[in-house]
C-alpha cells in the first residue's frame, strides 16, 4: 500500500485557524426558499472584505506566532481551496508576502474540492520528512459557493486553517502515519468559469463520501494497528452535522471522540478549511499523548488519512484567540445581506 | 489602477512596516525621506498590532473603489507603540465603534479594479478577538 | 519690493450651469475683471485649479486660458494647491508683482464639478491628501473632517448644535447674494436633522458640488490707485496626515499663514473688519477662526452658535455665505474670498456691507489643513 511515511519524523510546530463573524442561519434560507432543510444550524459568512487569501493570511499569522519560528525560516506556503480569488496568480505568494516568508520559499495553491488543505499539508510533511525543507506551512481555506435555492446553501462556508510543519522534536503533535485514498468518482465539480458547483445530489453520499473516508480510515487503522480506541479525538470532513457523525460510527468512532472538532452545525462547511478546522479545534483542547485521527474527504474523490500525536508544547502554544472564540463571535446576517457579502448583489 | 504602485507599498501594508530614525529614534509610518530632525537615516521599524481608536467616521459616501463597502469606519488608531495610523475599523457595527476600544491588526481586502483587474489588499484594523 | 494693488474683480454666479464648459467660466470672471479695471494688458496669467485633470482631463490649462481670454502667447501657468488653490496663486501673483518682475498679473480660478458623478468628486477631493496610506484607508475629505469634529466635541465639550451653527451663520449671509449657489435660509433644526454624511458630520454642514469662476487683475499700486491695496499674503503648509500631527486639533499651517500675515500688514485679529474662512465643513470653519486667532481654542463652535461672527457681531465672517452657501467650486474657492473682501472694502456690498470695512482677511485652505493661504486686504 502507498502510506506515506517520512524519513525524518515531522510535526505540526504551529497552528492557526480563522473563523469570520458573520453567519446565515438555516431558518434564513428557510425563510427566503420556503423550505425546511436544516443540514446544520447556521454557517460563517465573510465579511464584505475577506475572500479565501485574508482567511488564509488570518490562519498563516496565527499559526507562525504560535511557533515561534522565524518566517524566515519557512520553505513552503501551499493554500488548498476551491475558491481562489485569482482563477490564475497564486494566493500563497500573498499569503508567505504577509508572513514574511519571501523569497525563499516554494508556493503555490493547490484544488481538490474540499480536501485541497490536506493536499496541501500532505505536501508540507513530504518537503520537511524528506529533509528538503526544515519547516513548510500548509493551508485549508475556503468561502464555499453554494448556487441560491441550492441544498449547498445551507452548508457553504467559510473559514480555515493553517499548520506549520516541522522537526517532530520541536512539534505540538507529531504525524504518526498518514494515507491517501483516491478513485475518479465525479460526485461534486465546478467548470472552469462557471460560478456554481453542480453536485450528484445522494451520490455524494455512499459511492463518494462514505467509501472514500472509511476506505482511507480503515486502511490506515489496519497499517498502524491501532484501534478507535487508541484514539482520544478524531476528525472527518464536515460536508454537514450528520455525516461526520454516521461515518464516525461506520469506523467505530464515538460521540465523545469527534465532538470537540465538529464544528459544522455552527460554522458548516468551510471545504477545505473543513477537516482542517476541525483538527484546529481539537488541538485547542487536546492535552499531551492525545492520539488523533483525521480524514478528509474531498469531491472527485478522495481521502487523506493522519493519525497524530500530540505532545507537551502544545500547552503553551495555543494562545490567542482558539476556534471557540471565533465561532462565538457571530453576527447574524439576513438573506439579502448574505448575498451582498458574497458578492451577489452587484454594487 | 496602477499595478506598480500597489506593489512598491506591499510590504509596508502587509507587514506594517515603518522605518525609525537612526538619529532622533522618530517612528514614521508611511516611511519619509527626511525625518523633521533633519536625518535621511533611518532603518526599518515594525509597528504595534494593537492599539486604541483615537476618533473615527463613518464614510457613507465612498470615494471610487470604495462604494461597495459602505457604511465604512475609518479611525485615527493610537498603536501601543505610540505610533498613530489612518485606518478602516471592521468586524463592528459603526453605532459600536468607541473611543479608547482596543484594536487589533487584520488583513483584508481594501479594493479592487472591477471584476477582472488586480485584488488590492492592505490592513486594517477590528476589535480584539479573545 | 513694490505695493500691490487690486485693479480689477470679476467672477460668475456659483451653481452648476450645464451647458458651460470651464473656459466659458473663466473668460466670463477673468474678462470681468478686466474690464472692472479698465486695464486690459496682462504680462501673467495664473490659473487656480484643482481637479480640472480629473475631471475634465484637462492640463496645460494656462496656455489653455490665455487662448480663452484671448491672450494667447502670454506667459501663463496653473497654479493647485488642492482646495487653497486659488489662494496660492493669488500669492504667486502678488510675489510677481512686489518682485517688479511683472506690472499685469491675471490670477484666476475655475472649477467645474458638475461635469462628473458625485463619486468622482469625492475622489478628486480627497486627492490632496497623500495617496498610499490616507486616501488608501477610503476615507473622504469630509470624513477626515468629521474624525477632527469628534476630537474637538470630546475636548472642548462642544455640542453637534453649537458646530452646526456655522452653516446656519454662512447661509444667514448668502441671503440676496446673487452669485451665491444657495442663497436660502438654513435653520439649526434642518442641519441637525438632515442625513449624516460622515458621522458626526451632517450632509447640511458640508459644501456641496459646485461650478465656478473669479479672478482678480494685479497690478503695481504706484501705477494704478484703486483704494485696495495688498496688505499680506502669505501660505504655509503643515503635515498632510492627521496621523503626523501632533495636535490635530491645531491647524498649524493656518496659524503659521495667518501669523505671518498679521506681521507683515501689522494688524491683529482685532483690527480685522470682514473675514471669509473656509467652511467647507462646519467644523473647518470653527478650526479656522480660532487658529486665525478670533477666539480662543475650544471657543470657536460657542462663538458662532452665540452670534459673534454675524453681520452684527464682533468679527463679521463669510459675508456672502462662505464655501457652504456662496459655494465651493474648490480651485476657485479662494479667489471668490478675495473678490468677496474688496467688494467689501470697496462698500459695494449692499444689503451685506460691514460698514465701515477697512481691513478684510480671507484664509483658503486645502482639505484638513495641508496648505493654508491668508490675504489681508487695505482700504487706502
Ligand atoms: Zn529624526
Amino acid at each position: 500500500m502507498n502510506k506515506l511515511k517520512t524519513l525524518i519524523r515531522v510535526g505540526i510546530v504551529g497552528y492557526g485557524a480563522y473563523v469570520p463573524m458573520y453567519r446565515l442561519k438555516a431558518a434564513e434560507v428557510n425563510r427566503m426558499w420556503s423550505t425546511s432543510g436544516e443540514p446544520v444550524e447556521e454557517k460563517a459568512v465573510v465579511a464584505l472584505d475577506e475572500d479565501t487569501i485574508t482567511i488564509s493570511v488570518e490562519c498563516a499569522r496565527q499559526a507562525v506566532r504560535r511557533s515561534g519560528v522565524d518566517p524566515a525560516n519557512i520553505g513552503a506556503v501551499y493554500v488548498g481551496t476551491e475558491s481562489k480569488p485569482y482563477a490564475v496568480k497564486p494566493s500563497g505568494t500573498i499569503v508567505a508576502e504577509v508572513i514574511g516568508a519571501t523569497p525563499s520559499v516554494s508556493t503555490a495553491d493547490y484544488e481538490f474540492a474540499c480536501k485541497a488543505g490536506t493536499e496541501a499539508m500532505q505536501t508540507c510533511i513530504g518537503l520537511v520528512g524528506s529533509g528538503m525543507q526544515k519547516y513548510a506551512m500548509g493551508i485549508g481555506a475556503d468561502t464555499a459557493q453554494g448556487k441560491p435555492g441550492d441544498a449547498l446553501e445551507y452548508t457553504a462556508a467559510c473559514g480555515g486553517a493553517a499548520y506549520l510543519f516541522g522537526p517532530a522534536e520541536e512539534s505540538v503533535a507529531e504525524l504518526e502515519a498518514s494515507y491517501s485514498y483516491v478513485t475518479d468518482t465525479p460526485d461534486f465539480w465546478r467548470r472552469s468559469k462557471e460560478m456554481y458547483p453542480r453536485h450528484g445530489n445522494r451520490f455524494t453520499g455512499d459511492p463518494a463520501y462514505f467509501k472514500h473516508i472509511t476506505g482511507a480510515g480503515k486502511a490506515l487503522l489496519a497499517e498502524t494497528g491501532y484501534k478507535p480506541t487508541d484514539f482520544k479525538w478524531a476528525i472527518f470532513h464536515q460536508p454537514n452535522a450528520k455525516f461526520p457523525i454516521n461515518v464516525a460510527k461506520m469506523l467505530g468512532f464515538g460521540m465523545d471522540q469527534i465532538n470537540p472538532g465538529l464544528v459544522s452545525p455552527v460554522v458548516g462547511n468551510t471545504y477545505a478549511g473543513s477537516s482542517p478546522l476541525g483538527l484546529a479545534a481539537t488541538l485547542d483542547v487536546a492535552e499531551s499523548g492525545d492520539r488523533i485521527l483525521m480524514v478528509s474527504y474531498g469531491s472527485g474523490a478522495g481521502s487523506d488519512a493522519f493519525v497524530w500525536k500530540v505532545r507537551p508544547p502544545i500547552k503553551h502554544r495555543r494562545s490567542g484567540p482558539k476556534v471557540k472564540n471565533y465561532i462565538e463571535r457571530k453576527r447574524y446576517v439576513d438573506y439579502a445581506t448574505y448575498l451582498r457579502h458574497r458578492g451577489q448583489i452587484i454594487v | 489602477m496602477s499595478v506598480p504602485r500597489y506593489w512598491r507599498e506591499e510590504k509596508p501594508r502587509y507587514r506594517l512596516i515603518g522605518e525609525e530614525c537612526a538619529k532622533c529614534g522618530a517612528k514614521h509610518y508611511p516611511r519619509t525621506p527626511v525625518c523633521s530632525c533633519g536625518s535621511t537615516e533611518f532603518k526599518p521599524y515594525k509597528l504595534a498590532e494593537t492599539g486604541k481608536v483615537e476618533s473615527w467616521t463613518v464614510i457613507r459616501n465612498a470615494p471610487l473603489g470604495y462604494e461597495r463597502f459602505t457604511p465604512y469606519v475609518v479611525a485615527l488608531i493610537e498603536l501601543d507603540d505610540g505610533v498613530r495610523v489612518m485606518s478602516q475599523v471592521v468586524d463592528v457595527e459603526p453605532e459600536a465603534v468607541k473611543s479608547g476600544m482596543k484594536v487589533e491588526y487584520t488583513f483584508r481586502k481594501v479594493t479592487e479594479d472591477g471584476q477582472a483587474g488586480l485584488i488590492q489588499y492592505g490592513f486594517k484594523f477590528r476589535p480584539i478577538v479573545d | 519690493m513694490r505695493k500691490v494693488a487690486i485693479a480689477g474683480i470679476g467672477f460668475t454666479k456659483v451653481g452648476e450651469p450645464w451647458e458651460r464648459n470651464i473656459k466659458d467660466l473663466f473668460a466670463e470672471a477673468a474678462l470681468a475683471a478686466m474690464k472692472d479695471a479698465a486695464h486690459t494688458e496682462v504680462d501673467q496669467l495664473y490659473v487656480a485649479n484643482m481637479m480640472g485633470a480629473h475631471l475634465q482631463g484637462q492640463l496645460g490649462m494656462g496656455a489653455i486660458m490665455a487662448e480663452a481670454i484671448g491672450k494667447p502667447g502670454i506667459s501663463a501657468a496653473r497654479i493647485e494647491a488642492g482646495q487653497a488653490s486659488g489662494g496660492v496663486a493669488f500669492n504667486e501673483g502678488v510675489k510677481a508683482v512686489a518682485s517688479g518682475l511683472n506690472d499685469w498679473v491675471l490670477v484666476g480660478g475655475v472649477e467645474k464639478m458638475s461635469d462628473l458623478l458625485p463619486e468622482a468628486v469625492t475622489t478628486a477631493l480627497v486627492g490632496t491628501e497623500e495617496q498610499e496610506y490616507t486616501s488608501y484607508t477610503g476615507v473622504t475629505k469630509t470624513g477626515l473632517s468629521a474624525i477632527l469634529h469628534r476630537l474637538y466635541s470630546r475636548e472642548y465639550g462642544a455640542t453637534p448644535e453649537e458646530i452646526g451653527w456655522f452653516a446656519v451663520r454662512s447661509h444667514d449671509n448668502a441671503v440676496g447674494v446673487a452669485h451665491a449657489q444657495y442663497s436660502f435660509k438654513l435653520s439649526i433644526e434642518r442641519v441637525m436633522t438632515s442625513p449624516m454624511e460622515a458621522d458626526p458630520i451632517r450632509m447640511m454642514e458640508c459644501a456641496a458640488v459646485a461650478d465656478g469662476a473669479a479672478a482678480v487683475l494685479l497690478g503695481p499700486a504706484e501705477k494704478i490707485a484703486t483704494g485696495i491695496e495688498v496688505a499680506a499674503s502669505t501660505v504655509a503648509t503643515d503635515y498632510t496626515s492627521l496621523a503626523s500631527r501632533r495636535h490635530p486639533l491645531t491647524l498649524e499651517a493656518v496659524k503659521k499663514a495667518a501669523n505671518g500675515a498679521y506681521e507683515a500688514a501689522k494688524v491683529k485679529p482685532k483690527d480685522v473688519d470682514v473675514l471669509e474662512v473656509t467652511d467647507d465643513t462646519t467644523i473647518d470653519g470653527v478650526l479656522s477662526l480660532e487658529d486665525l486667532g478670533f477666539v480662543e481654542k475650544g471657543k470657536g463652535a460657542k462663538f458662532v452658535a452665540q452670534g459673534h461672527t454675524a453681520r452684527t457681531g464682533e468679527i463679521p465672517t463669510n459675508n456672502f455665505g462662505g464655501l457652504k452657501a456662496r459655494g465651493n467650486p474648490v480651485g476657485a474657492t479662494g479667489l471668490y474670498q478675495i473678490v468677496e473682501t474688496v467688494i467689501q472694502l470697496r462698500g459695494k456690498a449692499g444689503a451685506n456691507q460691514i460698514t465701515g470695512a477697512e481691513v478684510g482677511m480671507a484664509q483658503s485652505m486645502a482639505s484638513v489643513g495641508s496648505t493654508c493661504s491668508i490675504a489681508i486686504l487695505r482700504r487706502v
